[in-house]
C-alpha cells in the first residue's frame, strides 16, 4: 500500500507544472542570466518573470526579491546582513528574536553573539506557542539593529502576531525580519500590514524545487552580503542564478497565491479531520494554540509512547510523520520549540502536516495507522528505552 | 521475517545486515546513539569506540548501499544511566565490571530489544560474534566460529525469551572472512579498523576518564608485609593483576595489585594474584544451570582463557573452583562465564575471591 505523506512541514511534492516549467532551463535554455548575448538575455528574461510571479505572490516590489539557496540562507544573510548593515550606520548591536524561531535564525544570532560581538535577547513563548506582542516589544531597545520573528512556528504550526508586532517596531525605526518558509501559502502574509522589511522563504516548502529560497529585502534597508562574487542580485547575493530552480520557485509561488483562497479551507478542515482523529485515542493532546495555527499542522503529545519508537511504527504502518522538525531528527534531543512551550518529555510527540496532495481517505487511515500503533506500543511498554 | 539490525558503524554489523538481506529478510538498520557530548566521544574522531558522527555516517552509507530503511535512535540517557553511571561507581567502590556485559544487559537486550518488537520487528540483530543453536526446545549459546572474537563472554546473561529474538548472523564466520565478503560487496566498512577500548572512553585510558569523573582520591600502596610502599592519587586506576603503571620503584621481583581495599591498594608478587575459587552472584543461565562438575570450565576475563572449573551453583549464587591453573587475580565485580566444550552455560557476577 502506498505511503501516506503526512510531511509538508519537511518538504513537499513539486508540482507538475512547476516540474514542467523548468525543464527547457536544465536542457536548451541553459544561458548564464548574467550573460549579454541572446542565451543570457532568455534565461534573465525568465529569472525576472519569476521575480514578477514571486513578488506578484507576496504584494512586494520586484526588486525586493532576491533569489538564494534556500530559506536557510535566506535567513541567514537577513539576520546577518541587517545586523552588519546596522552597526556599520553606528545604529546599534543588539537583536531580539524569539525563543521558537528555526534553527537558521536562532544559529544566525547567537553566532552574531557569539563571534562578532552583539548582543541577543531572546524573548520567551506562552504554553500556547505564541510570542507576546508586548512582551517582545518591551525587550526592544534605542540601539536594537533588528528584530526576527518567524511568521508560523515550523514544528507546532503557531502563528505569531506579526500585526501587533510590525507596526510598533516601524514607529521605533526597528527593522522586522520574518521567517515566512511555512507561513507562505497557507495563510496570506501581509508584508505591508507587518511593515516587514526582510521576509524568507523556500521553494520547496510550496511545491516548488528544493534548493531554491527568496529573501525580500525592502529598499530602504541596508544589508551587507554574506555571499561575496560576482555582485548578483542587487550586489547583495552573489552566484551564477539557479535559473531552473528560480523559474520553479516563480511558478510555484504564483500557483500557491493563485490557490490560497480554496486551498486554506481545504487544508483546515484536513487538518481538523485528523486532529479529531488523532485527540479521540487516550492520552494524545495538542501542543500549541488550536486557534492560532498553520491549516496544514497537527502536532499531538502522547502519553504512555516513546516519539522514536511511535514514529518507526507509524513508517513501518505506510505513514510518514515527523517528531519535532526534520532538520534535527536523526538523533532526537528535545526540540528547543518543545522545550520553549514546557511541553513534557515524558511522552512522544509527533507532528504530522497535510499538504496539496492529501485526501479525506489518507486522513482516516492515518489516523487508523496511529490509533493501532499506540495502542500497540502501549500494550508492549511503550517503546521507552 | 522483519528484522532489525544495530549498525554501529562498524565491519561486523554491516556484514550482519548483508548476510539477513541476502538470507532473504525484511531488514531495516538502527544505529544507537549511545555516548554524546565532548566528554565522551561525541567527536568526529575515528578508530576508536563506536558512537562518533562518522560512524554514524558510516552506519547510514552501509544502509544505503544495502537498500535499508535506517533509523537512529538515541539511548544516550538510558546507556549515561545504566552503564557509564555504573561504571564510575562501580570503580569508585573497587570493583572492576564489564561495561559491555552491562550495555547488553541493560540497554540493548533489554531496552532496545523491547522496543524493537513493540515498534512490529520480530528479531533484533547484532554483529556480535557468538552463535546460537535450538536443540531439544533450548536455545543454547555457543562460542563463535573465530575463537579469537569470540563475544558469548559478554552475552551469558541473555535469556530464553530475549534469544528467542535475537540474530547473530555473523557468528558462524572468522573475522578476516567477514572483511573479505564486507569488500566484495563494497561496504564503506571493510577496511575499518576493529574498536578495541571502551566506547565511552574515546582516549582508550579509563584512568583519566575515570579521575576526570571521581577526581582525585589519594591513598597509598600496601606491601605483601602489610608496610606502605608508595602513594597514588586514585585506587580507581588500578585493577587487581596490574603490574604496569605502578609507579613503584623496582626492588627485584615484580610486583601486582593483589585486593583493592577503600583507598589502599595492597601489592604483592605474581603467586598472591593465584585465585583458588571464587563467589558469585546474581547468576544467570541460558539453557538450566550448568550440572555441578569438575568438567566445566571459567573465564574470568573478556579476552581471557576458560580454566577447568567446578562450578556449584545455589540459587542465584555459584561457587566456582579452579583444581589445575589458577586464574591470576579476581577483583571483585566482573563476570565469571561457564562453558561446557563451546557452549556457554552462563555466568555470574564475581563478589569475592579465595586465594587459599
Amino acid at each position: 500500500m502506498a505511503t501516506v505523506y503526512l510531511d509538508h512541514a519537511a518538504t513537499t511534492p513539486p508540482d507538475p507544472a512547476v516540474l514542467a516549467a523548468m525543464r527547457p532551463y536544465q536542457e536548451d535554455r541553459f544561458g548564464n542570466p548574467s550573460s549579454l548575448h541572446a542565451a543570457g538575455r532568455a534565461a534573465r528574461a525568465a529569472v525576472e518573470a519569476a521575480r514578477e510571479q514571486v513578488a506578484g505572490a507576496l504584494g512586494c516590489d520586484p526588486l525586493e526579491v532576491l533569489f538564494t539557496s534556500g530559506g536557510t540562507e535566506a535567513d541567514n544573510q537577513a539576520v546577518k546582513g541587517i545586523a552588519w548593515a546596522a552597526r556599520e550606520a553606528g545604529r546599534g548591536g543588539h537583536l531580539v528574536t524569539t525563543a521558537i524561531e528555526h534553527h537558521a535564525v536562532i544559529e544566525s544570532a547567537e553566532w552574531l553573539a557569539g563571534h562578532a560581538g552583539f548582543e541577543v535577547t531572546v524573548v520567551p513563548v506562552g504554553a500556547d506557542g505564541v510570542v507576546d506582542a508586548e512582551r517582545l516589544l518591551a525587550a526592544v531597545r534605542d540601539d536594537t539593529a533588528l528584530v526576527s520573528v518567524m511568521a508560523a512556528n515550523n514544528e507546532i504550526g503557531t502563528l505569531q502576531p506579526l500585526a501587533d508586532i510590525g507596526p510598533a517596531l516601524a514607529d521605533r525605526g526597528v527593522p522586522l525580519h520574518t521567517d515566512a518558509v511555512q507561513a507562505f501559502g497557507r495563510v496570506p502574509l501581509d508584508l505591508d500590514g507587518w511593515g516587514a522589511g526582510a521576509l524568507a522563504l523556500s521553494a520547496h516548502k510550496f511545491n516548488g524545487p528544493k534548493g531554491v529560497g527568496v529573501l525580500v529585502l525592502r529598499r530602504d534597508l541596508a544589508a551587507t552580503p554574506v555571499l561575496h562574487g560576482g555582485g548578483q542580485e542587487r550586489g547583495v547575493r552573489s552566484g551564477t542564478l539557479n535559473t531552473a530552480g528560480i523559474v520553479g520557485c516563480g511558478r510555484a509561488a504564483a500557483l500557491a497565491a493563485a490557490r490560497l483562497p480554496d486551498e486554506a479551507p481545504r487544508l483546515a478542515a484536513l487538518r481538523d479531520r485528523l486532529l479529531d482523529g488523532l485527540l479521540a485515542v487516550d492520552g494524545v493532546t495538542l501542543n500549541g494554540s488550536r486557534r492560532r495555527r498553520l491549516p496544514h499542522n497537527a502536532h499531538v503529545a502522547v502519553a504512555g509512547c516513546d516519539g522514536e519508537a511511535l514514529l518507526c511504527a507509524l513508517d513501518a504502518g505506510g505513514v510518514a510523520a515527523s517528531t519535532g522538525s526534520a532538520c534535527q531528527s536523526g538523533a532526537a534531543s528535545p526540540s528547543h520549540v518543545l522545550t520553549a512551550v514546557g511541553a513534557p518529555q515524558d511522552r512522544a510527540h509527533i507532528r504530522l502536516t497535510c499538504g496539496r496532495t492529501t485526501t479525506p481517505a489518507d486522513i482516516d487511515r492515518a489516523v487508523d495507522v496511529f490509533t493501532d500503533s499506540v495502542n500497540r506500543l502501549r500494550d508492549a511498554g511503550g517503546g521507552f528505552v | 521475517m522483519r528484522v532489525l539490525v544495530a549498525l554501529s558503524g562498524g565491519v561486523d554489523s554491516s556484514m550482519a545486515a548483508a548476510l539477513l538481506c541476502e538470507a532473504g529478510h525484511d531488514v531495516t538498520g538502527v544505529h544507537l546513539k549511545m555516548a554524546g557530548g565532548a566528554e565522551s566521544g561525541g567527536g568526529t574522531g575515528r578508530g576508536r569506540g563506536c558512537c562518533t558522527l562518522d560512524d554514524a555516517r558510516d552506519a547510514r552509507r552501509v544502509a544505503d548501499r544495502l537498500g535499508l530503511g535506517f533509523y537512529v535512535w538515541d539511548l544516550t540517557v538510558a546507556f549515561r544511566d545504566r552503564v557509564v553511571d555504573d561504571f564510575v561507581a562501580e570503580y569508585g567502590r573497587g570493583r572492576t565490571p564489564n561495561p559491555c556485559v552491562r550495555c547488553n544487559e541493560r540497554v540493548k537486550y533489554t531496552a532496545l530489544l523491547s522496543r524493537a518488537r513493540a515498534v512490529g520487528f520480530d528479531a533484533l540483530a547484532t554483529g556480535h560474534h557468538a552463535r546460537l543453536r535450538h536443540d531439544e526446545g533450548r536455545w543454547r549459546l555457543r562460542r563463535a566460529a573465530d575463537p579469537a572474537k569470540d563475544q558469548t563472554y559478554v552475552l551469558y546473561m541473555a535469556s530464553q525469551r530475549q534469544l528467542a529474538h535475537t540474530l547473530w548472523p555473523v557468528g558462524e564466520h572468522h573475522k578476516s572472512d567477514l572483511r573479505v565478503m564486507a569488500a566484495e560487496r563494497g561496504l564503506a566498512t571493510a577496511a575499518k579498523p576493529d574498536s578495541h577500548d571502551i566506547c565511552f572512553v574515546p582516549s582508550g585510558d579509563p584512568g583519566d576518564f575515570l579521575r576526570h569523573r571521581l577526581g582525585a582520591r589519594p591513598g597509598v600502596f600496601v606491601g605483601p608485609a602489610g608496610d606502605v610502599v608508595g602513594a597514588h592519587d586514585g585506587a580507581y586506576r588500578f585493577t587487581v593483576g596490574q603490574r604496569r603503571g605502578l609507579g613503584l620503584a623496582g626492588s627485584g621481583e615484580p610486583l601486582y595489585v593483589t585486593a583493592i581495599a577503600g583507598e589502599r591498594v595492597h601489592v604483592g608478587p605474581r603467586e598472591a594474584l593465584d585465585v583458588a575459587a571464587l563467589e558469585a552472584g546474581d547468576a544467570s543461565w541460558v539453557a538450566g544451570s550448568p550440572p555441578a562438575t569438575p568438567r566445566m570450565a571459567a573465564q574470568v576475563r573478556y579476552r581471557g582463557r576458560p580454566l577447568p572449573a567446578a562450578v556449584d551453583v545455589d540459587g542465584d549464587r555459584v561457587r566456582v573452583a579452579f583444581p589445575d591453573e589458577r586464574p591470576a587475580g579476581g577483583a571483585p565485580g566482573p563476570a565469571v562465564v561457564v562453558y561446557d566444550g563451546d557452549e556457554c552455560r552462563g555466568g555470574a557476577t564475581v563478589d569475592r575471591t579465595h586465594l587459599t
